[in-house]
């Protein structure tokens, strides 16, 4: 038995000489990432090796090195016979590359659906087909063969009670469904506008057969702001309510009042801000306007000593031809009799 | 899977599917890349480019177009293309007196330029010097990256990065043994030079399971330096490696392992209510019909003084 046993080690061992080694030996461990077949080999090169002639060989054995202690590591893996062949399972890759597109953001609901949702009403499932009473026939919920139907059924509309008989009430129905179909598009295109988080300009009252109460308010208050006093002398009815949300346009309308802070700390901070808004203003020079404030207070320097001179002279005629009206001293002492002296108060 | 957020409608179910197809996905395929030439190639790059267009084959679009394009100073034709033929990465080609035998590798995240590098390609024989059996296409590849230089500059930080990116495929759960038939290694040696190298690997017997590798050069064998590069600002790369939340793996709670490897897991149970446990029913526990009742009477009783409480409350 023995014998047998060394025998067979021995044979083995031979075999394994035969062969070349699958051991390589490494100054640092090499990092793998089994996930995407990568090693990285942080050793220096050997820089004997790194000239033109010997480079190549150089590079190839560093290579075959390399991949035997990848494909060592891949070998160790657990392994499942996949129809003949011998698959690998690989651990989830570790190398973060970067998407080719961002994260898909969850889509935000349409302002129906947010109803839907908070309401709880559940979406119900129409038949494709009903059966008509009147055609006695099965007709589809839509497409041509409805639309079909719908012309065969609705040969002839009645006039409502107190409409204009001389209407037409066919072409009513067709403005009223294209109509529709514009609303609906206005307001997928508002659903998209809600989701992209972009302002759209408002509309105002698109058709005041079907607005609601509070598009007609909005309307009211704005139309009422549209005039050159910014509505000041409008009237109001009795029972009136301003639209909200329209300030930015109606800059006349009074505005809510903001509540006084509740906590003294809040209204301590406001009361700093507004000092230090104050007090970090710098005074506003409006460089034109002191230019001519100097070369007016220069010409009146020298216009009042011109005077004096004059007022000696005894004519004062030749001031008024100047051009320049009087602009009544504009805080200029006079001399006149106390022009001298202690200021009197 | 997520309803379409376009202003204009597209008109065809087909259009649709095209247009569901370039949007963001949760989880994405290999990057595609496109091919391209500037206003001049010389014939190195050109065969450069067919090459590795050969080894990125069945994710690669090729130009065929000459293309007045200054990458570093105006990158948004190349960022149209990319929109165009929906693919993240691009190669373009081009030489000229003041950058000769030039090739610029770049990735682009949401269709704007990410990161680009360029290179001078110094050396050069390809795929059809080499005469020895070739690989088949799509396999996935051994990346070696030989060297200390590779983390020690942010540029070549990227590079291999891109690198990685260009060459790695899919990335897969399970791959066939005896598919691991080509290896690429990419060495950055002291002098700048960045040096690829394609070999096919051939699996030998070794005594032992694991087989023995030697590796046989099939081509292409390229040689690069850098030249001018443009690297992510770490907010842009941050943004571009986030993962999805749906991929993230959520840490498991109650299980844990011990140093044999031995799963450990803790179970909450409910309050063990004893009285109201079913034992074996027998004859002998059974209620009698008085028992029933009197226990019937004690529940109406309890319940009526229930009420008057309540209604004495009130």
């Amino acid at each position: 038995m023995d014998v047998v046993v060394s025998e067979i080690l021995q044979k083995s061992e031979s075999e394994a000489l035969k062969y070349k080694s699958i051991e390589v030996k490494k100054h640092l461990e090499l990092e793998y990432d089994l996930g995407t077949l990568l090693a990285v080999d942080n050793n220096d090169f050997e820089s004997k090796f790194l000239r033109p002639d010997k480079r190549e060989d150089y590079f190839l054995n560093l290579a075959r090195d390399n991949t035997q202690l990848l494909i060592n590591q891949l070998w160790e893996l657990p392994t499942e016979r996949v129809e003949e062949a011998v698959m690998v399972k690989l651990p989830p890759a570790k190398t973060l590359l970067p998407r080719m597109k961002p994260v898909p953001k969850p889509k935000s609901l349409t302002k129906w659906q947010q109803f839907a949702k908070d309401k709880g009403i559940q979406k119900k499932k129409k038949a494709k087909l009903s059966w008509d009473q009147q055609l006695q026939k099965w007709i589809p919920l839509y497409g041509f063969k409805r639309a079909q139907a719908e012309k065969e059924k609705n040969w002839v509309l009645e006039v409502p009670q107190n409409a204009d008989p001389n209407e037409d009430q066919f072409a009513k129905k067709v403005t009223a469904r294209s109509e529709n179909v514009a609303k609906n598009e206005l307001q997928r295109l508002r659903n998209i506008a809600k989701s992209k988080n972009v302002k759209v300009p408002r509309v105002g009252v698109t058709n005041p057969d079907n607005a609601s109460s509070k598009e007609l308010q909005t309307a009211v208050t704005v139309a009422k702001a549209s005039t050159a006093s910014l509505g000041k002398f409008q009237d109001k009815l009795p029972k009136e309510k301003e639209a909200r949300g329209v300030a930015d346009i109606t800059p006349g309308a009074s505005r809510k009042r903001k509540l006084p802070p509740v906590a003294g700390h809040i209204e301590k901070k406001e009361n700093l801000e507004i000092l230090d808004s104050i007090l970090n203003k710098r005074p506003k020079m409006n460089i034109e306007q002191a230019v001519a404030k100097q070369i007016q207070s220069t010409k009146m320097d020298l216009s009042d000593n011109n005077h004096h001179e004059r007022s000696k002279g005894g004519g004062s005629k030749s001031k008024n031809k100047m051009g320049k009206k009087p602009k009544g001293g504009k805080g200029q002492r006079s001399g006149g009799k106390n022009s001298a002296g202690r200021k009197r108060r | 899977m997520s309803v379409l957020q376009r202003v204009v409608k597209p008109t065809t179910h087909k259009g649709k599917k095209v247009l569901l197809k370039k949007e963001p996905q949760i989880i994405e395929g290999t990057k595609r890349a496109i091919f391209f030439k500037g206003r001049k190639t010389s014939e190195k790059v050109r065969n450069l480019l067919k090459d590795l267009y050969l080894i990125k084959k069945p994710d690669a679009q090729m130009l065929n177009k000459k293309n007045d394009i200054t990458i570093f100073e105006n990158p948004q034709p190349v960022e149209a293309f990319c929109k165009k033929h929906d693919s993240a990465m691009f190669l373009m080609g081009s030489h000229s007196k003041k950058r000769p035998d030039n090739l610029v590798v770049g990735r682009t995240f949401n269709y704007s330029i990410l990161d680009m590098i360029e290179l001078y390609v110094e050396n050069y024989d390809g795929l059809q010097e080499f005469a020895n059996d070739k690989i088949t296409v799509g396999t996935k590849p051994c990346l070696i990256f030989n060297g200390t230089l590779w983390e020690q500059s942010d540029e070549l930080k990227q590079l291999k990065s891109i690198f990685i990116d260009f060459f790695h495929r899919e990335e897969v759960e399970a791959v066939r043994l005896q598919g691991l038939e080509h290896s690429i290694s990419f060495n950055a040696t002291p002098d700048g030079k960045i040096c690829l190298r394609s070999y096919k690997v051939l699996l030998k017997k070794s005594g032992v399971r694991t087989p023995r590798v030697e590796l046989e050069e099939i081509g292409p064998r390229i040689d690069f330096t850098l030249r001018r590069t443009k690297l992510p600002s770490p907010d842009l790369m941050k943004d571009a490696c986030k993962k999805p939340k749906e991929l993230k793996v959520g840490k498991k709670k109650n299980i844990s392992t011990d140093a044999l490897g031995t799963t450990h897991g803790r179970i909450h149970i409910g309050k063990q209510e004893i009285n109201k446990i079913q034992t074996r029913k027998l004859k002998g526990l059974k209620k009698t019909m008085q028992e029933k009742k009197a226990a019937k009477r004690k529940a109406l009783v309890e319940s009526n003084d229930g009420v008057e409480k309540r209604q004495r409350a009130d």
